[in-house]
C-alpha cells in the first residue's frame, strides 16, 4: 500500500518538477524583465511543491533506506519518472510557454482542490499550501493567454499554433493509470474523471476569451505516467542530473 | 502572534529567536513574519514548529539554520519541524511587522479585495511607503521575490516593492 502511495507522490511531484525545470531554462531569457521574473518565480513555487512531495515520499519509501528528496529528484532513471509528457515539451517561444502553463495550471488547480479532501493528511496539507500558489499561476497564464490570443495578428497566430500543437497532450492528465485508480479508491488520491468537466470549462472560457479555437484534434498517444517519455526527456535529465551524477552527494 | 504570546520561560531564548530575521526582509524577525507556530522549551532543548511562507521560499532553509546558530550560542539544542497546514497567510504578519515593512520601504499587504483591485484592475490606491501618496502604478506583478510586486510612485517617483496579499 505504501508503495502505491510512493508512486502516486512521484506522479504529483514529477509533473511539477519537469515543468519547473522547463521554466528555469527561461531564467535570464524571458521576453521581458517582468515575464522573466514571473516565470522563474513560478518555477520556484513548483520546485517548492516538489520538495514537499519528495520529502514525504522519502519518509515512506518502501525498501529504500537512505532515500532523500535529492535522491528521488536526481537519481532515478528516465523510465522511473512519471510526469505527463506535455510538461517536458520544449519552450519553443513565449506562446508555447504560456499555453503549456495555462493547460497545466487549469488541471493542477482542480487536482489540488480535490486533494484538499485527501484521506492522507500530509497530501492534504501540501495541496492546501500549493493551491494558493497554483491559483496565482493560473491567473498569470490566463491573462497572458488572453493578451496574446487577442493581441496582434502575429501573436494570435503564434498562440493558436502553440495550442494546436500542445492541446492533444492534455488527454494524458485524465488517462487513469492503475496507480491513480488505487489512490482514488483508497481515498488519498483524486478521481481524475471527476476533474474533467471543470477542466473543460476553464479551458473553454480561457481559450474563447482569448479569441482562440479549441483544436478538434485527436488525443496524442502518451504514457509519461508509466515512464515512457518523448525524446525531450533525455536532454532534460542530462542537465537536471549532471551535478549529482558527476559529484555524488554534492551539497550547496 | 508576537514573541510574548509564546510564554517562553527563558528570556534568553526569546531574545535569541527574535534575533533571527527574514534574510530577504532583514528588518522582520520570524515572530513579525508570523512563521513561528509553537515553541516548547525543555531543559536546554527547544522544539519549534515553523510554517513556510511560500513552498519554494529559499529563506526558510536560511531561517532554520540561523535558529540553530542563535540557540547554540546560548547553549541550547533545537529541533525544527515544518508544518504546512494551516497554510501561512499574510494576515499572520504582525502589526509591528507591517509597520517595520513600511519603514523599510516595502508597502505592506492590503486586504484581499483591495489587493485584487490594485494587481488586476490597475487601480491606484496603494499608499507609497515613502510619501504616502496613493498615486502609484504597478510595474510588474512579480517583484524581486515571489511574495512581492513592483510599483512606482508617480508623485515622489520612487519605485518600491509591495508585499502581496496571500490568503
Ligand atoms: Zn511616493
Amino acid at each position: 500500500m505504501s508503495s502505491n502511495l510512493f508512486e502516486y507522490l512521484l506522479i504529483l511531484g514529477d509533473n511539477s518538477m519537469i515543468l519547473a525545470h522547463r521554466l528555469s531554462e527561461l531564467c535570464g531569457h524571458g521576453p521581458s524583465l517582468e515575464t522573466d521574473i514571473a516565470l522563474t518565480n513560478t518555477s520556484l513555487d513548483l520546485y517548492g511543491q516538489v520538495r514537499n512531495y519528495f520529502q514525504y515520499a522519502a519518509e515512506i519509501a518502501p525498501e529504500q533506506p537512505g532515500a532523500s528528496e535529492d535522491s528521488i529528484a536526481f537519481l532515478r532513471r528516465e523510465r522511473q519518472y512519471r510526469n505527463c509528457i506535455l510538461l517536458e515539451q520544449p519552450n519553443v517561444d513565449f506562446a508555447h510557454v504560456i499555453v503549456r502553463q495555462f493547460l497545466f495550471d487549469a488541471f493542477q488547480n482542480l487536482q489540488l482542490e480535490a486533494l484538499l479532501q485527501s484521506s492522507d493528511s500530509q497530501i492534504a496539507a501540501i495541496a492546501e499550501k500549493s493551491l494558493k500558489e497554483s491559483r496565482y499561476h493560473l491567473r498569470f497564464s490566463s491573462e497572458w493567454l488572453k493578451r496574446l490570443g487577442d493581441g496582434t495578428e502575429t501573436s494570435h497566430q503564434k498562440t493558436q499554433t502553440a495550442l494546436d500543437y500542445l492541446y492533444p497532450f492534455v488527454h494524458e492528465f485524465f488517462d487513469e493509470t492503475e496507480i491513480e485508480e488505487i489512490a482514488a479508491k483508497e481515498g488519498y488520491g483524486a478521481k481524475l474523471a471527476d476533474l474533467k468537466p471543470g477542466f473543460e470549462s476553464i479551458l473553454k472560457e480561457g481559450i474563447e476569451s482569448a479569441t482562440l479555437k479549441i483544436p478538434d484534434s485527436k488525443p496524442r498517444f502518451a504514457q509519461g505516467k508509466l515512464g515512457i517519455h518523448t525524446e525531450q526527456m533525455g536532454y532534460i535529465l542530462a542537465e537536471l542530473q549532471f551535478m549529482q551524477r558527476a559529484y555524488p552527494n554534492l551539497q550547496w | 502572534m508576537v514573541a510574548a504570546d509564546f510564554n517562553i520561560p527563558d528570556p534568553a531564548v526569546e531574545t535569541a529567536l527574535s534575533a533571527v530575521k527574514d534574510p530577504e526582509v532583514p528588518v522582520l524577525s520570524i515572530f513579525d513574519l508570523g512563521v513561528v507556530r509553537e515553541v516548547e522549551v525543555r531543559d536546554k532543548h527547544v522544539a519549534i514548529k515553523l510554517t513556510p511562507t511560500y513552498s519554494g521560499c529559499p529563506a526558510m532553509d536560511t531561517i532554520a539554520m540561523d535558529i540553530r546558530t542563535e540557540l547554540a550560542a546560548i547553549g541550547y539544542t533545537c529541533q525544527i519541524e515544518m508544518v504546512l497546514s494551516p497554510a501561512w497567510s499574510t494576515d499572520w504578519i504582525s502589526e509591528e511587522g507591517c509597520r517595520k515593512l513600511e519603514e523599510y520601504g516595502i508597502a505592506s499587504p492590503l486586504s484581499a479585495e483591495m489587493d485584487k483591485r490594485v494587481l488586476l484592475d490597475g487601480e491606484r490606491l496603494l499608499p507609497c511607503p515613502q510619501c504616502k501618496s496613493t498615486n502609484t502604478k504597478m510595474i510588474s506583478q512579480f517583484g524581486s521575490t515571489a511574495c512581492k510586486a513592483l510599483f512606482r510612485c508617480e508623485d515622489c517617483l520612487e519605485t518600491f516593492d509591495y508585499f502581496k496579499c496571500l490568503k
